[in-house]
């Protein structure tokens, strides 16, 4: 039985590449086939491990992009300096191996039964995991209703625009774009901020269940706006993000 | 880098045997309590310093050399499996 992972333990193991997806000019989509994966849930990550000829390594955790029960996938955005995820956008093809271990976390996941009205509330790259719950929602036909309110650079640096402009059904994406806008753009400009989240969420009246993930300071920001406008701080999961 | 528990999931499974994130943790310094996700972690020391996200107390230390896991829980009064959800 060897290479075969051990119930509740978390062991490396060695994932195929089967595709590299381009969503952006720095943000790659890897969908991986792994062996022994146990299943994942919506809003959980990996840990993905590097080794090089001599021996040194580097471990970072992405955010899986997939929903529940589909074929694992990471989306990777390349940081200046970063050394794997200019290795993973850049380098990384088809038929390449990668070493990771997950699923892990259990209190940033949303599954039907956690209800909501739900919010979700992305910077950058922090739209990953928020992504993976919306198809769970939409695979699992459940009619939380919810909102995701996300924060990009650009136009250009929106991570799967196709998709998430084709979502209904109870499902609303609103953008806003912090550096430039296209002309004519109808989204919302600038920052996150009170006023911005007092037109876009969910009244606290409604209970909503609420979701943050981005950059530290993009998260502290708006978990504690959202927190002001009268969210209990146990209904606003957030999830930081940034190089190591 | 100042992150939060999320990102030492793994770490914590690898050391403790389950995951921890939705755990509650009790902090031994102020009495604050929360899930383990939304502690104050940084990534970047010579191990992983974990810090309450009310007081900023030191609640874990986890360092690993060769191969060996050395783990400070002195900031911890309470970590309960599961408990928190």
């Amino acid at each position: 039985m060897a290479g075969t992972a051990v119930r509740g333990r978390l062991t490396w193991q060695v994932a195929t590449v089967t595709s590299v997806r381009r969503e952006t000019d720095s943000v790659a989509t890897i969908a991986l086939d792994v062996p022994d994966w146990p299943g994942h849930q919506a809003g959980q990550h990996l840990d993905v491990r590097l080794t090089d000829e001599d021996g040194y390594s580097a471990e970072r955790s992405y955010s899986i992009a997939a929903a529940d029960g589909e074929p694992v996938a990471i989306t990777v955005e390349r940081l200046a300096d970063g050394e794997v995820s200019s290795y993973l956008t850049e380098e990384l093809r088809a038929g390449d191996q990668l070493e990771l271990r997950g699923p892990i976390g259990r209190w940033f996941v949303w599954g039907p039964d956690d209800g909501g009205p739900l919010l979700l509330v992305a910077g950058g790259s922090g739209v990953v995991p928020l992504r993976a719950i919306l198809r769970h929602r939409q695979r699992t036909g459940s009619d939380v209703p919810a909102r995701l309110l996300y924060s990009s650079r650009t136009l250009a640096d929106v991570i799967y625009r196709s998709e998430l402009d084709q979502y209904g059904d109870g499902a609303e994406v609103i953008y806003t774009l912090t550096r430039s806008q296209p002309p004519g753009w109808t989204g919302y400009s600038g920052r996150v901020d009170a006023a911005m989240l007092a037109r876009v969420a969910w009244p606290a009246a409604e209970h909503p269940l609420a979701f943050v993930c981005g950059p530290t300071r993009f998260v502290e920001a708006v978990a504690g706006n959202l927190v002001a406008a009268g969210y209990p701080a146990g209904r606003v999961r957030t999830e930081r993000f940034g190089g190591t | 880098m100042e992150l939060d528990g999320n990102a030492i999931g793994g770490l914590l499974h690898q050391v403790f045997g389950s995951d921890l994130t939705a755990d509650l943790v009790i902090c031994a310094t102020c009495g604050a309590s929360g899930p383990v996700a939304e502690t104050v972690t940084y990534l970047r020391g010579p191990g992983v310093v974990v810090r309450c996200r009310t007081c900023s107390s030191v609640l874990m230390v986890i360092s690993q050399i060769r191969g060996v896991s050395c783990v400070d829980l002195r900031g911890v009064a309470e970590l309960s499996p599961g408990s928190y959800r």
